[in-house]
């Protein structure tokens, strides 16, 4: 990243972590061909306001990514508190209105406080981890008080009830709470409980559609008509695609309509379908760059609120990817978890956008003070 | 390094986290090394995606790629065009033609009564018409389709094309449809086609059974030619969405049209028996003497093929139902009547075959007394050899003689000859009748065989069952000594009868004691051929359906009288053509044999036979099919709505109509178990009597008797007698 550093380029376009962006660029830039392809070869309805959201987000990222790390400190818990009551007013407005809702409708836009809770609640960890007194990492504290940060937001979340965000709260916590260092033995119990609990919750805390998405994952066929519908049109068109896929704007599977939520959930399988196992390893490339990144970021960070940060947005944005693309190959079930960067979908795009403006804002602290010097 | 600390972190777990060795540093150190560790997890959950996915693009591409196209094409099968069936000189007994036609998919069908409505003012669809097709269609299985209506004129057709956006699950297309050129001459030969059921579909699980257009043959022929006729489907393969709207044609391919099947029925004469059985209900059946070819199997009153192929109407099939001459009955096959005195010249093949002479004469004293009782002739013929028991049908001689050579050895003749036998032919059911004989009667009865058993069988009555085409088939044996096998399919097989070694000089004593009967002093003078040089032989026959007391045979309700009956051959010395008439409840042989007259002389020369036909049409109203489609017309205007629906399956009609027949067939049964006095006027006059025309029954309404008259109807011969059925005859 400091290797950028040219006399011809100017500083701050140089030293933009171009390692990172560009692979990202062309992702986005090849989500929005798909798209494209998805609205039968359209610009319009999906690939131009893909295009749009991620130049507005790419500002937003840009802007979170110069912020000062005091001021993130400062902000972390009082933000944590407002996305927190955000969450709380969508509950209440949708008793109230009767039924369920997930977002809030401010206007000038449709906000769903859940998207933003993931990376909310990955900063507020990384903060509450980085002042605990490092002796008190084995302790009570260090469990308790996280885990009702997260059980919190979560527990809203299933109210609403969004399964496949509650996950993705969960998760990017947990990550942080793992990086933190609290006893490995705790995670192993918690694993070895949620195992234990795993067939209660099928049973009585799963709806029925819920539980029938899960049966399918393991024999997807046995329903082909009914909920496993989605994923064996999925495997079809993935299948069908090959090496090579049959080439741009002919995938019949999604513009014939077979494939369920082309443009969003599915849209994988719309560019496997067009773009074959060579688009496949594309995307999956460029992935494996952004989350190497990511790490690394991570790793190269100077204090502890910086690691665990980086490290909790990597992860938020690997919990996207690897739900998604498990699921649309048939390896996970059915859960509304659109893939990062490619997808057709305002709110994925701002939370993924905010995971990488963090990252990118880390990155900034990083060099502007390398490691090895002062502990947070 | 690393080494070392992990020794370390274990003995600090081991000493129960002592404070003092957690410090920045180390929790630096377990960033590290979980971060790795998330690390390489997010690149395990990488490379089992890409190997996946390889598994999927490469190892299961073929399979996929498979679904995919079967997802994306649609299959529509084109019904093939039905193989023709044609008669003996090409002509055509069952064609297709091209017409517009619509039908409905159940299941795609959101408020099918609305649609019905719809579509039945769109193309002027009669009431009761649409009223059958919502009750069909709430009767259905779904997915097979039902013909709403065919033959629609273009207008109709494009009116329903353009709307069909809106018309979910209506299918209007171009095919073909069945025509069967003379309608009801061929009802009950060729049958008639229609859609599968869903049995037809469980049992043969051919898509092309569920194509809307697509028939197949329900009855008779049709139906037993199923698979040479049917053909093999066009396919138009579409481009589909999942919603199933169309995208775009890929290919089409055509349909092969089936086989024709030929048969050795000859057309025009076919249809000239059937028109001219005219009135009456019954068959003729006429075979060639040669080849054993079946050239005309008419059984009327019918149905007509055409609108049966259109779907059975509820009104037409009440029409038909209540019809006490069974329009749905084949007669010719399961017809069963007692032959009556047809039998008589193969019965004297019997005596000669026994050896009895020509020339043995009995005394016929207006009866015969066989053991110590005396039986009645018909009429008192005085001094009887075989050639006048023949052509006078004189009973007393057959009582004589049977008693004598026994009947087991008659009966053998009989069956030898075709009686009681079923025939290898392509038709979906033949009845093959009762030869009585002492050992059928015990089985039967557990009874023993009585010697008025033995006179009323050597006359053709009692137990004695037959079909006309068992009838035709006798004759023609008896006329050429060989083994004549009916056929009815002209494949180029050649058949070669076998002889039944029968002398010559027998053969040409029984044929010209029969052309007596027509062309000499016989029963059936009116008979003769209108040619000088052709000759018809034959045997009249009258069968009597109930006892003397109950009817005189030629008056009063239809169901008891006398069955008409009459074989022939012609020409005399050299047969060429030989038949039978059945004229059911014609009141006597006066019914049957003029008719045979007609078709024989329309055989030979057919301006001649038509112009006897015609002035004949003039008398009853019209053509067989006009006469139908008028009492159609009459009958639907009279009934309207109360009307029997008919059975939800085709075949139902006709096992229903089977096992009628059956039980009718037992009405000769019921009075075998006694002595079948024959009637005393039983030689014909040639006319029909007087109110021949039947009072319709409905069935299952038997009228009551009418009251036994109170004296015989002709003053009986003295030796008779006063009741035949009492222990007859003073010993």
């Amino acid at each position: 990243m400091q290797s950028a550093r040219s006399g011809i380029i100017p500083y701050p376009i140089a030293r933009q972590p171009w390692s990172m962006l560009i692979p990202l660029f062309m992702l986005v830039a090849f989500g929005a061909a798909v798209l494209y392809s998805a609205a039968g070869g359209s610009m319009t309805p999906y690939a131009s306001s893909h295009l749009i959201r991620f130049g507005v987000f790419l500002v937003m990222a840009s802007v979170i990514a110069s912020l000062p790390r005091d001021f993130v400190r400062f902000m972390t818990y009082p933000a944590f508190i407002v996305v927190f009551l955000l969450l709380l007013a969508v509950e209440i407005i949708g008793q109230v209105n009767g039924g369920s809702q997930r977002w809030l409708d401010l206007g000038f836009m449709v906000l769903q406080p859940s998207e933003l809770m993931k990376p909310v609640i990955v900063v507020t960890l990384a903060h509450y981890f980085s002042s605990l007194p490092v002796g008190m990492i084995a302790t009570w504290r260090a469990l308790v008080v996280p885990g009702v940060m997260i059980g919190l937001p979560v527990g809203l979340v299933l109210l609403q009830p969004d399964l496949g965000t509650s996950l993705a709260i969960v998760f990017g916590g947990g990550v942080v709470m793992l990086l933190a260092g609290l006893p490995m033995r705790w995670f192993v119990a918690a694993g070895l409980a949620g195992a234990a609990a795993a067939p209660l919750v099928f049973f009585f805390g799963l709806q029925d559609y819920q539980q029938r998405r899960v049966m399918t994952m393991f024999d997807p066929e046995a329903d082909a008509l009914g909920a496993g519908y989605h994923i064996a049109q999925s495997k079809i068109a993935i299948g069908s695609g090959g090496i090579f896929g049959k080439g741009f704007n002919n995938g019949s599977q999604s513009h014939l309509q077979y494939l369920p939520e082309p443009h969003t959930d599915f849209v994988f399988a719309t560019m496997a379908e067009e773009w074959g196992l060579i688009g496949g390893l594309f995307v999956l490339a460029v992935f494996s760059i952004i989350l190497r990144w990511g790490m690394n970021v991570a790793r190269d960070s100077r204090d502890r609120f910086s690691n665990l940060l980086a490290a909790g947005m990597s992860a938020t944005i690997f919990f996207y990817i690897a739900v998604n693309l498990l699921m649309v190959m048939g390896m996970a079930p059915v859960v509304g978890i659109p893939l990062p960067f490619m997808s057709h979908g305002g709110s994925s795009m701002m939370t993924n956008m905010i995971c990488i403006g963090a990252l990118m804002m880390v990155n900034r602290w990083n060099r502007n003070a390398p490691r090895g010097g002062l502990s947070g | 390094m690393k080494q070392l600390f992990r020794l370390n972190s274990g003995a600090k777990k081991r000493q129960k986290q002592r404070g003092s060795m957690v410090n920045a540093s180390t929790l630096k150190h377990t960033f590290d090394r979980r971060a790795v560790v998330i690390g390489g997890l997010q690149y395990g959950v990488g490379v089992l995606l890409a190997v996946r996915m390889g598994y999927l693009a490469i190892a299961e591409n073929e399979k996929y790629r498979l679904e995919s196209e079967s997802n994306r094409v649609n299959l529509t099968l084109i019904p093939p065009r039905r193989g023709w069936i044609l008669d003996r000189d090409g002509a055509p007994l069952a064609s297709n033609r091209a017409d517009f036609r619509v039908d409905v998919i159940p299941e795609r069908l959101s408020d099918p009564d609305a649609m019905l409505d719809q579509i039945g003012g769109l193309l002027g669809l009669e009431p009761n018409r649409i009223a059958d097709l919502k009750t069909e269609v709430s009767q259905s299985r779904g997915f097979a389709p039902i013909e709403v209506a065919s033959g629609l004129d273009y207008e109709q057709f494009a009116a329903l094309s353009v709307r069909l956006p809106d018309l979910q699950g209506v299918v209007p297309q171009r095919g073909f449809s069945r025509f069967y050129p003379t309608a009801s001459s061929v009802g009950h030969l060729i049958g008639y086609v229609g859609p599968a059921n869903a049995e037809e579909y469980e049992l043969d699980r051919n898509p092309i059974l569920i194509t809307p257009g697509h028939k197949i043959g329900k009855d008779a022929l049709e139906k037993q030619f199923e698979q040479e006729l049917r053909g093999v489907p066009g396919a138009r393969r579409v481009e589909v969405t999942a919603g199933g709207r169309i995208v775009r044609d890929l290919e089409t391919r055509d349909d092969i049209q089936g086989d024709p099947v030929r048969l050795t029925i000859d057309g025009p004469l076919q249809d000239y028996a059937a028109r001219r059985i005219g009135l009456e209900s019954g068959s003729v059946v006429v075979m060639d003497c040669q080849t054993g070819d079946l050239l005309c199997m008419a059984s009327m009153p019918s149905f007509d093929p055409n609108s049966f192929s259109d779907g059975i109407g509820s009104v037409e099939y009440s029409m038909l139902r209540e019809d006490a001459r069974v329009p749905l009955r084949n007669k010719v096959l399961k017809g069963l009547y007692p032959p009556g005195s047809t039998v008589k010249p193969m019965h004297c093949m019997a005596f000669l075959k026994a050896g009895v002479q020509p020339s043995e004469s009995i005394t016929c004293g207006g009866g015969r007394r066989i053991g110590n009782r005396f039986f009645n002739c018909w009429s008192n013929h005085g001094r009887v050899d075989m050639a006048k028991a023949i052509y006078q049908s004189c009973d007393s001689y057959f009582y004589h003689f049977a008693q004598q050579i026994g009947f087991d050895k008659v009966a053998e003749m009989a069956k030898d000859l075709g009686l009681g036998q079923e025939f290898e032919l392509p038709v979906t059911s033949q009845f093959y009748g009762t030869v009585p004989d002492p050992d059928w009667k015990f089985n039967k009865f557990g009874r023993e065989w009585q010697s008025f058993d033995t006179v009323n069988a050597s006359i053709g009555q009692g137990y004695y069952l037959t079909s006309p085409l068992q009838l035709a088939v006798m004759s023609a044996r008896l006329a050429t000594g060989n083994r004549l096998n009916p056929r009815l399919v002209l494949d180029g097989s050649s058949n070669d009868p076998v002889s039944y070694n029968f002398n010559a000089d027998e053969i040409a004593y029984i044929r010209q004691a029969m052309s007596d009967v027509v062309n000499g002093p016989g029963t059936a003078g009116r008979g003769r051929l209108p040619f000088p040089d052709i000759k018809m032989a034959g045997k009249t026959g009258t069968a009597q359906v109930v006892s003397l007391s109950v009817s005189n045979g030629r008056t009063g309700p239809w169901k008891y009288r006398d069955h008409g009956l009459f074989t022939f051959f012609a020409p005399t010395e050299n047969p060429r053509y030989a038949g039978a008439v059945v004229i059911e409840h014609g009141g006597g042989s006066g019914s049957a044999y003029p008719i045979a007259r007609d078709v024989m002389t329309f055989m030979f020369d057919p301006q001649k036979g038509l112009d006897a036909l015609k002035s004949l049409e003039q008398q009853w109203g019209g053509t067989a099919q006009e006469r139908l489609e008028q009492r159609y017309a009459a009958y639907a205007r009279e009934r309207g709505a109360t009307v029997t629906p008919p059975p939800r399956r085709d075949e139902d009609i006709f096992d229903r109509v089977e096992a009628e027949a059956r039980v009718a067939a037992q009405q000769s049964e019921e009075i075998a178990d006694e002595f079948v006095a024959p009637r005393p006027i039983a030689n014909p006059s040639g006319t029909p009597p007087p109110d021949a025309r039947p009072q319709t029954l409905v069935p299952g309404i038997q009228t009551p008797p009418s009251p036994p008259p109170s004296t015989p109807p002709s003053t009986p011969p003295p030796t008779m007698a006063p009741s035949p059925l009492s222990t007859a005859g003073a010993n």
